[in-house]
This record gives C-alpha cells, sequence and structure tokens, in this order.
C-alpha cells in the first residue's frame, strides 16, 4: 500500500466482507461469457478472482503496479493475437473482462468498489450482445439484484450483515424501480435499430440459409433445432406439403456449386390472383442476409422490402435482429409463363464436361418424349419416375461424391439428401433441354396449438427444384419428394431411417410431455419476442395511437415521459409522506397532524425541532394558537417521552390530545 | 424557587451573562461528570468554579497545573513520622469534593494521567492503599486552547472522561460594562452563602438517575450517534460511552427543566458540551463548524426527531 497515494478519510479501505461480494457479483456476471471468451482468459480471470479473494482473507498487500501493467500489456496483446483486433464485439468483451478482474486487484477503498459495481453493471449490458432470450434476461436480473446488493453492504461497512439483509434491500429497490423501468419501457423514445451500432462482428456464426448450394450445405443445418421463423396465420393454415417458404433461387452451376444472383428489384410485380390468399405474419431470427421467406409465391410485398425476379422477398437492409412482417402468398400460381426470357436461357446452361453419363441420359429422355404434346410435361414425369427407379435412398448422411457428383450420386451411390436431388434433377433436366432451377428454402414446420403459430426451424431447410413448362411457366418440382414423400407431408423426422443420426433435443424428443413442455417453452419465448424484443418505433406509435395520442411522435413522447416520471415520483412521495403520517404511535401520528395544521397556518416545524421549541415558537410567531399549542404539547409529550408507568391516563391523554387537535382550524 | 435554581441565580450574579454555560456546569455536577472549560485566560474560568463549589456548599481545592507538577502534589504523599516510627499520608488537593485542576495542559501527561485516573475511578490508590475520595467528587479542569504555547493537549481518551466541556467565550457588551461597573469579583465570591448542603447534592444526583428517558427519545439519541458514526463529516464516530454521557446530561438537564421525563430539547441543550470535544470534524467541515456550537448545530439540523 506504500506506493499508493493515501486516500482521504471520506473512502475508507475496502472490507474482507466487501471485496468477496464484489468479486462474486464479477464472476457472476462474467459467467455468461465463460463459452465465447478464449480458454486462457477464463482461466486468468477466475485465477484472478481467487487470487483477490485469498488476499482480502489474508489481508495481504495487492499487487504492484508494475505487475498489473505487465499482465495487462501481456493479455492484452493475447486478445489482439486472438482476435486480431482490439474493436468489436468479442474483443471488446475480451478487454472489459480482462480489465475489472484487473481491477478486482485495484480495489482498496470503498470508492473503489463503487467504480467496480457500475463496470459490473455495464457487463450485464453485454450479455445482450450474444442474446437476449428470457433464461438470459432472468440471469442478468439476478446478477443485477446481486450487483446492487454488493453495492447497499458498501454503504453499510460498518454494519455487518447476513447474506438476506442487503439481498433484501436490493430487492426491494428493484421492486420500487419497476414502475419507472416499465414506463421508460413504453414511452422512451425508440430508435430506428439499436442505438448505438451493433459492433460489425455481432452476427458471426448465425446459422441460417447461405445464398449458394453444394452438396452438404443443407445437410449441415438439419441438425440445428433453432428457430429460423415463426409464422401466425389470419385463417387456416395451409397442409404441410404446401408450406414452401421460398428462399434463394439459385439457377447457376459450376459442376460443384449452385449460385445465384439478385438481379433485378422490384417493388412491384404482376400477378393473377387465382384463387384466395393466405395472409400471415412471420417473426423471422436475425440471419444477417437480406432475404425474407414467404409460401410460394408471395403477392404482397411487405414495408421496407422489394422483389427479386425470381419471387425472394429482399429487406432493404440485412436481417441483423429479429423482425416482424405481415405477407400474403398465392398458393396457385403461374409465374414465367409468357414466353421465353433471359431466365429460362440462363436455366439452360451447364458446365462442360462434367457428369457425362447425365448429359446422356437426358438427351435420351429428349429423343423417347420429343414428341409428346407437352414435352417438358413429359420429359419431367419421366425423370421424377426414373428417379424413383434408381432406388435412390433419403439419407442424412450422404456418402462423398467424386469430381461428377451427379453421375456419382444417379448411378454409384445413390443416397442423398435433397439438395442432391435437386442438383441431380436440374442437371437432367437441362440435359434434356428443360429450363430448371434449384430453389432453396424451408419447407412444412411444427405447429404450436399453444400459440396458433408455426415454427419452422433450421432442421427444416429444403432444396428443391422448378421446371419451365409451356403455358403454365415456373413449375415446383420436389424430386426428394417423389422419392420419399413423407418429407414433405411429415417432415423430416418422418422421412429419415429409424436410428438416424438426428440430434434427439426437446423439440425431437419422442416423449409427448417432453415435446409438450416444449413447445409450451417456444410459445412463451414467442410472446417475449413479439412484445418485449420487437417492440419498436411502430408498436410504439401504434400503441399510442391506440391511446388516443397522435402528431408529432418524439415530442408526443417527451411530454409523456416527462408527465409520467412526474406522476410517478409524485404518488412515490405521496405514499412516503403517507406512510410517515400513518405511523404506528397514535400520540406521533396526532401530533403530526397538529404539525401540518401549523404548516398551513405558516408556521412548519423543521425535522430537528424539538415539540417545546416549537411551541414556543407557535406561540411567538402565533400568538392565538399559543394556549392550544402548549396543551398539545404538553399533551404529547407527557405521552411519548413520559413513559407509561408514569402515566397513568393514557389513554384519556390521547383522546384530549386528538380532542384539541380537531379543534383546530384546519 | 427550587434549591437548585436558587444556585444558578446566586452564580450568575457573580458570572454575568452566561447563564447557558451555568446551567451546563450544574447539570454535569448533577449528572456525576467532570467538566472541562476551555477558554483564553480571563474569561472567569476559576471564578466559575469558585463560585459553584462555594453556592453548592462543598468543599474546594485548587492545583494550578505546570509542567513541573507531579503526581503526588495531586494525590498525596506519604511522609515518615519520626515520632511515631511511620509513614503518615498526607492527602494531596485531589481529596477534596470541587477540584479545580488550573490549566491542566499546561502540565505533563504523567501529572495529567493521575489526575483523570481518580477522576475515573472515584478513588487514588498510593502506597498499595486505597483511598477513596469524597463523595461529591467534582473536577472542574481549565484548559487554555491547545494552539497556545507550552501546552500538553490531552489525548482524545482523556478528554472522554470530561462528561462536558464548554466554553465561556467573552461576556456580551451589556454584562461586560455590568462587570466593569460592579464590585471586585473576589469580593463576592468571599461572601457567597452555601444553597444547598452535600447531602442535597447527592439526592439530585440520585434523583437525575431516575429521570425518564423514553424508548422514542432513545430512538433520537440513536440516530444521533449513528450519523455521527456514518457520515463522512466526522474523523470518528461518537463511542457508547459518549452515547451514555449524552443520556446521562439529558436527563440531568430535565431534572434543571423540574421534569421528570427527558424530552428532544434536552439532549439538544446539552449536545454542545458534550459532543463537543468527542467529535472532529473533517475537511470542509471542520471550516463550517469551529466551536463546539457550531458542531452540535450541525449535527441536530442533519437528524430528524423521530
Amino acid at each position: 500500500m506504500a506506493k499508493t497515494p493515501a486516500k482521504p478519510a471520506t473512502t475508507p479501505a475496502i472490507s474482507l466482507r466487501n471485496a468477496v461480494w464484489l468479486t462474486v457479483a464479477f464472476a457472476l456476471v462474467a459467467a455468461p461469457h465463460a463459452a465465447r471468451l478464449p480458454p486462457w482468459l477464463v482461466v486468468l480471470a477466475g485465477a484472478l478472482c481467487l487470487w483477490r479473494v485469498y488476499l482480502a482473507r489474508t489481508r495481504l498487500e495487492m499487487p504492484a503496479r508494475w505487475l498489473l501493467i505487465a499482465i495487462v500489456a501481456a493479455s492484452g496483446a493475447a486478445i489482439f493475437l486472438h482476435y486480431r483486433t482490439l474493436f468489436g464485439r468479442d474483443a471488446g468483451v475480451a478487454l472489459l473482462v480482462l480489465m475489472l478482474s484487473l481491477k478486482l486487484l485495484e480495489t482498496r477503498t470503498q470508492r473503489d468498489g463503487m467504480i467496480l459495481a457500475f463496470i459490473g453493471y455495464f457487463l450485464v449490458i453485454t450479455n445482450f450482445f450474444y442474446t437476449q432470450s428470457i433464461p438470459t434476461a432472468l440471469y442478468l436480473l439476478a446478477c443485477v439484484w446481486f450487483i446492487t446488493a454488493a453495492m447497499i453492504n458498501l454503504q453499510h461497512a460498518d454494519e455487518p450483515k447476513g447474506l438476506r439483509g442487503p439481498l433484501l434491500t436490493s430487492a426491494v429497490m428493484l421492486a420500487q424501480s419497476v414502475p419507472l423501468m416499465v414506463v421508460f419501457f413504453v414511452l422512451f423514445p425508440r430508435v430506428q435499430g439499436p442505438l448505438w451500432g451493433m459492433p460489425s462482428d455481432a452476427f458471426a456464426g448465425v446459422t441460417g440459409l447461405s445464398d449458394n448450394m453444394r452438396p452438404g450445405t443443407i445437410n449441415k443445418l438439419v441438425f440445428s433445432d433453432e428457430v429460423a421463423l415463426r409464422a401466425e396465420f389470419a385463417g387456416k393454415i395451409p397442409l404441410p406439403n404446401r408450406l414452401y417458404w421460398r428462399g434463394p433461387v439459385l439457377p447457376d452451376f459450376d459442376g460443384q456449386t449452385w449460385t445465384g444472383s439478385l438481379g433485378g428489384l422490384y417493388n412491384n410485380i404482376g400477378m393473377p390472383r387465382r384463387g384466395d390468399p393466405v395472409r400471415y405474419t412471420v417473426t423471422i431470427e436475425p440471419h444477417n442476409r437480406r432475404w425474407l421467406f414467404a409460401l410460394d409465391i408471395p403477392s404482397i410485398i411487405p414495408p421496407r422490402a422489394a422483389i427479386t425476379g425470381e419471387y425472394l422477398l429482399l429487406s432493404n437492409t440485412p436481417v441483423t435482429s429479429r423482425m416482424r412482417y405481415t405477407v400474403e402468398s398465392q398458393l396457385e400460381y403461374a409465374i414465367g409463363s409468357d414466353g421465353a426470357n433471359v431466365m429460362q436461357r440462363r436455366a439452360l446452361r451447364l458446365p462442360p464436361g462434367y457428369n457425362r453419363r447425365t448429359l446422356a441420359l437426358g438427351r435420351e429422355l429428349r429423343e423417347r418424349h420429343g414428341g409428346a404434346p407437352d414435352v417438358n410435361e413429359a420429359i419431367t414425369n419421366a425423370a421424377l419416375a426414373l428417379f424413383r427407379e434408381q432406388k435412390l435412398e433419403y439419407t442424412l448422411e450422404p456418402p462423398l461424391l467424386g469430381r461428377d457428383s451427379v453421375d456419382d450420386f444417379l448411378f454409384n451411390t445413390r443416397q442423398g439428401f435433397c439438395e442432391h436431388f435437386s442438383s441431380a434433377f436440374v442437371v437432367l433436366m437441362r440435359a434434356a433441354g428443360v429450363p430448371a432451377r434449384v430453389v432453396t428454402g424451408y419447407l412444412g414446420g411444427e405447429y404450436n396449438p399453444l400459440g396458433n403459430y408455426l415454427i419452422v426451424r433450421q432442421s427444416d431447410a429444403h432444396a428443391w427444384t422448378e421446371v419451365w413448362m409451356e403455358k403454365r411457366g415456373w413449375v415446383r418440382v420436389d424430386p426428394t419428394n417423389s422419392v420419399s414423400p413423407a418429407r414433405a407431408d411429415g417432415g423430416l423426422a418422418a422421412a429419415i431411417p429409424e436410428g438416424a443420426a438426428l440430434q434427439r433435443g426437446l423439440f425431437t424428443s419422442k416423449n409427448p410431455l417432453l415435446h409438450r413442455l416444449a413447445l409450451t417453452w417456444d410459445s412463451v419465448a414467442n410472446g417475449w419476442n413479439q412484445t418485449v424484443l420487437s417492440y419498436n418505433l411502430e408498436s410504439q406509435r401504434a400503441l399510442l395511437y391506440r391511446a388516443g395520442l397522435d402528431g408529432d411522435a418524439l415530442r408526443t413522447l417527451a411530454a409523456l415521459l416527462i408527465g409520467a416520471t412526474v406522476l410517478v415520483t409524485a404518488i412515490l412521495a405521496l405514499i412516503a409522506l403517507t406512510h410517515r403520517k400513518r405511523s404506528r404511535e397514535p400520540a406521533l401520528a396526532a401530533y403530526q397532524q397538529f404539525c401540518d395544521k401549523m404548516a398551513k397556518a405558516g408556521i412548519a416545524r423543521g425535522d430537528a425541532e424539538g415539540p417545546l421549541d416549537f411551541a414556543a415558537r407557535v406561540a411567538t410567531a402565533r400568538p392565538e394558537f399559543a394556549s392550544a399549542a402548549h396543551e398539545i404539547t404538553q399533551l404529547y409529550v407527557s405521552l411519548r417521552y413520559q413513559g407509561e408507568q408514569n402515566n397513568i391516563n393514557k389513554n384519556n391523554n390521547l383522546k384530549q390530545l386528538q380532542q384539541h387537535i380537531q379543534a383546530l382550524p384546519a | 424557587m427550587t434549591k437548585i435554581e436558587q444556585v444558578t441565580q446566586q452564580v450568575s450574579g457573580i458570572i454575568l451573562g452566561k447563564q447557558q454555560q451555568i446551567r451546563l456546569a450544574l447539570a454535569c455536577l448533577v449528572a456525576r461528570g467532570h467538566l472541562l472549560i476551555e477558554d483564553v485566560p480571563g474569561v472567569g474560568k476559576t471564578t466559575l468554579a469558585h463560585a459553584l463549589a462555594a453556592s453548592l456548599g462543598l468543599n474546594f481545592h485548587r492545583i494550578q497545573f505546570t509542567s513541573d507538577l507531579l503526581p503526588a502534589d495531586v494525590l498525596g504523599v506519604a511522609v515518615y513520622n519520626g515520632d511515631r516510627s511511620k509513614f503518615e499520608f498526607h492527602p494531596g488537593p485531589i481529596f477534596s469534593q470541587v477540584v479545580l485542576a488550573d490549566e491542566i495542559n499546561r502540565a505533563t501527561p504523567k501529572a495529567q494521567s493521575a489526575l483523570l485516573e481518580a477522576m475515573e475511578e472515584h478513588q487514588v490508590t498510593i502506597e498499595g492503599e486505597t483511598r477513596r475520595l469524597p463523595d461529591p467528587f467534582f473536577v472542574i479542569a481549565t484548559q487554555n486552547p491547545s494552539h497556545q504555547i507550552g501546552t500538553f493537549p490531552l489525548p482524545e481518551s482523556q478528554l472522554d472522561r470530561f462528561l462536558m466541556r464548554i466554553e465561556l467565550g467573552y461576556p456580551g457588551p451589556e454584562a461586560e460594562r455590568a462587570l466593569l461597573r460592579g464590585e471586585n469579583r473576589r469580593d463576592l465570591l468571599e461572601r457567597i452563602q452555601p444553597c444547598m448542603q452535600p447531602a442535597e447534592l447527592l439526592a439530585l444526583q440520585r434523583e437525575s438517575q431516575q429521570v425518564h428517558v423514553s424508548d422514542a427519545l432513545l430512538d433520537y439519541v440513536q440516530a444521533l450517534i449513528s450519523h455521527t458514526r456514518r457520515s463522512a463529516d466526522y474523523v470518528s464516530g461518537l463511542s457508547p460511552r459518549a452515547g451514555l454521557a449524552l443520556a446521562q446530561a439529558a436527563r440531568a438537564w430535565a431534572l434543571l427543566d423540574a421534569r421528570k421525563h427527558v424530552v428532544p430539547e434536552d439532549v439538544q441543550a446539552v449536545l454542545p458540551g458534550v459532543v463537543g470535544h468527542r467529535l472532529s470534524p473533517t475537511g470542509v467541515a471542520r471550516e463550517a463548524a469551529a466551536t463546539s456550537k457550531d458542531i452540535a448545530a450541525r449535527l441536530i439540523a442533519s437528524v430528524a426527531i423521530p
């Protein structure tokens, strides 16, 4: 300690108890980060925490400043090497955790403790960069509770209390702040997008469909239980085999990978109406891409979005936070039926020198069915029949394919997943001169009866094809379905053979009770998403509009916020004041009434003014009250200070006191 | 008029314009505490001690503390008597009902502690023999402000043994004029008639113990004490002994007001005397609260009466 300048007496040294509380609070807040930080940093932070507790217990000196600086420099460099930057979400959080654990070793006085507690609050917020689910919120609430208790402890360093005291006070304080929190949540002007820009690396590692497809891309997704989107339907939910959630369309093939480009964007695309459209609201999870999923084929476009020539909905900005949009889809449709265009020519291109056997098979199909009235339809049907004859097998663990992937799949391995099927089918179609393309997206979804919505997971990812036919335009053909019809009707779990290596999470659990539990949980989480997390400027406006408020939203909000704050403060003040009035001691309560009456008459009693002094002051200031004040004060003093055994007619005195006070003019 | 009021009146006739301090001194006496008077020379510290002792009919000794004063000069000494072939104890000036320890901070700590121990124990031990001091036993010590040259300031632990410390201060203009016009104080002192017997004072002291302190009042005393412990305005808070002193002094004050119970005003009235020498304000507060009165006023203002 000799090396640090003496702190002023106002910030006494921190006690063992407080040091331990703060260390535990820090450990609790940092714990969820542990899985996301480099392991060495977790070990280092843990060691620093233990060291701090050890120092507090043994009352040894804090480490020298040069040592701390050395640790900062070394670990800072290590963090830089690990993340290749010191900025952004991950490196920032790593630095914060490092600094905070080192700050523990600098925490000598109560003032340092306060600083630590405040940085702790900040560290709480950083957890929300990663997840905003209900368990996280609850856990962090508990952390805030604990930090607040630690701060309360800091304020009462001299009064040793158990665990319960501070925790109880902290809980009461948090409960008291709830009304204000609600008011601010509802009325604080919402900013479009986050208040400050999220670090650019914040969305790394989100799962979802990518903009290309090669054998294995979708296969990878099916093991994920993560939710891709949830949809609430205005009317009846269509049959499972019509729930094709349209994603990126991939017309280009280089022999291995299917790719696409977005092409022109339209705000409106001609759509002849056939039958009733399906109307539904989608809540999409962030996937860091621009596309929005809609059932084949979207017929209206949600705000701040556009549509491509391939009927893919595109948001104006990448979906980096949960988004909600309402769309309509036309399940009976005909698109691209108006003659040949660029898209059809693009849908015939094949890379030269690949998949010779398939090319030959295509040519053969063309020769055999060239004379049919609708050539394309005849070839499609023949190809589907061929797929069935080939005894192709639908599996989650397809064998690796060689250079000529389609030949390999169709004639050698004969085992594949939807991407193999669609890829092979499109190549075969193109070989036969029929325009065809791959479409990716999701198929089906699970109905949650508790919330009356559909859950579509990453495991529902699917790839199918579209074939161009005369008069009918682009027609959806799902080759996977023709081989394994269960896939479209009953979902993935029904399509794969028993015992396949599908992760058995709660959602895929065969136990009906567990499954129901999972559905309930999802419904709660969905409610949280819909009401709390997606409360944005629009929902705020809508809410205000429903409350009859309109016009300049910001000004209205500011006025409401100020008004509500004043109101809440006034209510709390009123409670505090009336609480004081309703004292348990009747004599004190009566005397308080007397003081209030005097205050109205212009003579307010000071908090530290004794009753006799006050009576004397009243007598000089307002002689007309002198005798009454004297009587009242005598009675009050005798009741409050004389003691029970010395005051035989206590009840009588109290009655007299109350009568005297009643007699005073209000 | 009660006898104690007569005492007040008589002493007030000699120390002019210091009613409050005289009452505090009497309250201190009734509460069986010792009194420290701190002020510059010549404001009537010694005269007050004299007048009090004479009015109460107590015998009185004065010890002038100097830097070469020895404990034996205070307590007494055993001298060999050749005629009777044994040591005989010659009691020192401390064996009297009122001891005026004049300029206590001019003596060395050794001599100071001899007095202070006697104050605490009400007995002295010399040559292995314990001798009780008379009852009532009351020490009035005076001291010069410690910034004066040639003083040994009393440490906090010793200061704590004085129930109260009062500051006399200069008289007001009217009192000063009356003082200048009036008789010689010495002559006045000699003419003082005792107003009460020592036994009556002892009875009064016992009576003060009986004054009722209600729970509501204890709440207030505790609030005051815990405020000094928690607030950053003070170097250290009031000790439990200070709390006891406060309650005791407030009782005595209530008795002087002819009440059988303590009210918050009593606590506030004795507060300057009781906490002035026990609390030292820190930093900024020190400038705002230079005297005992200021310290007490600040403390009173910052604690609400429950």
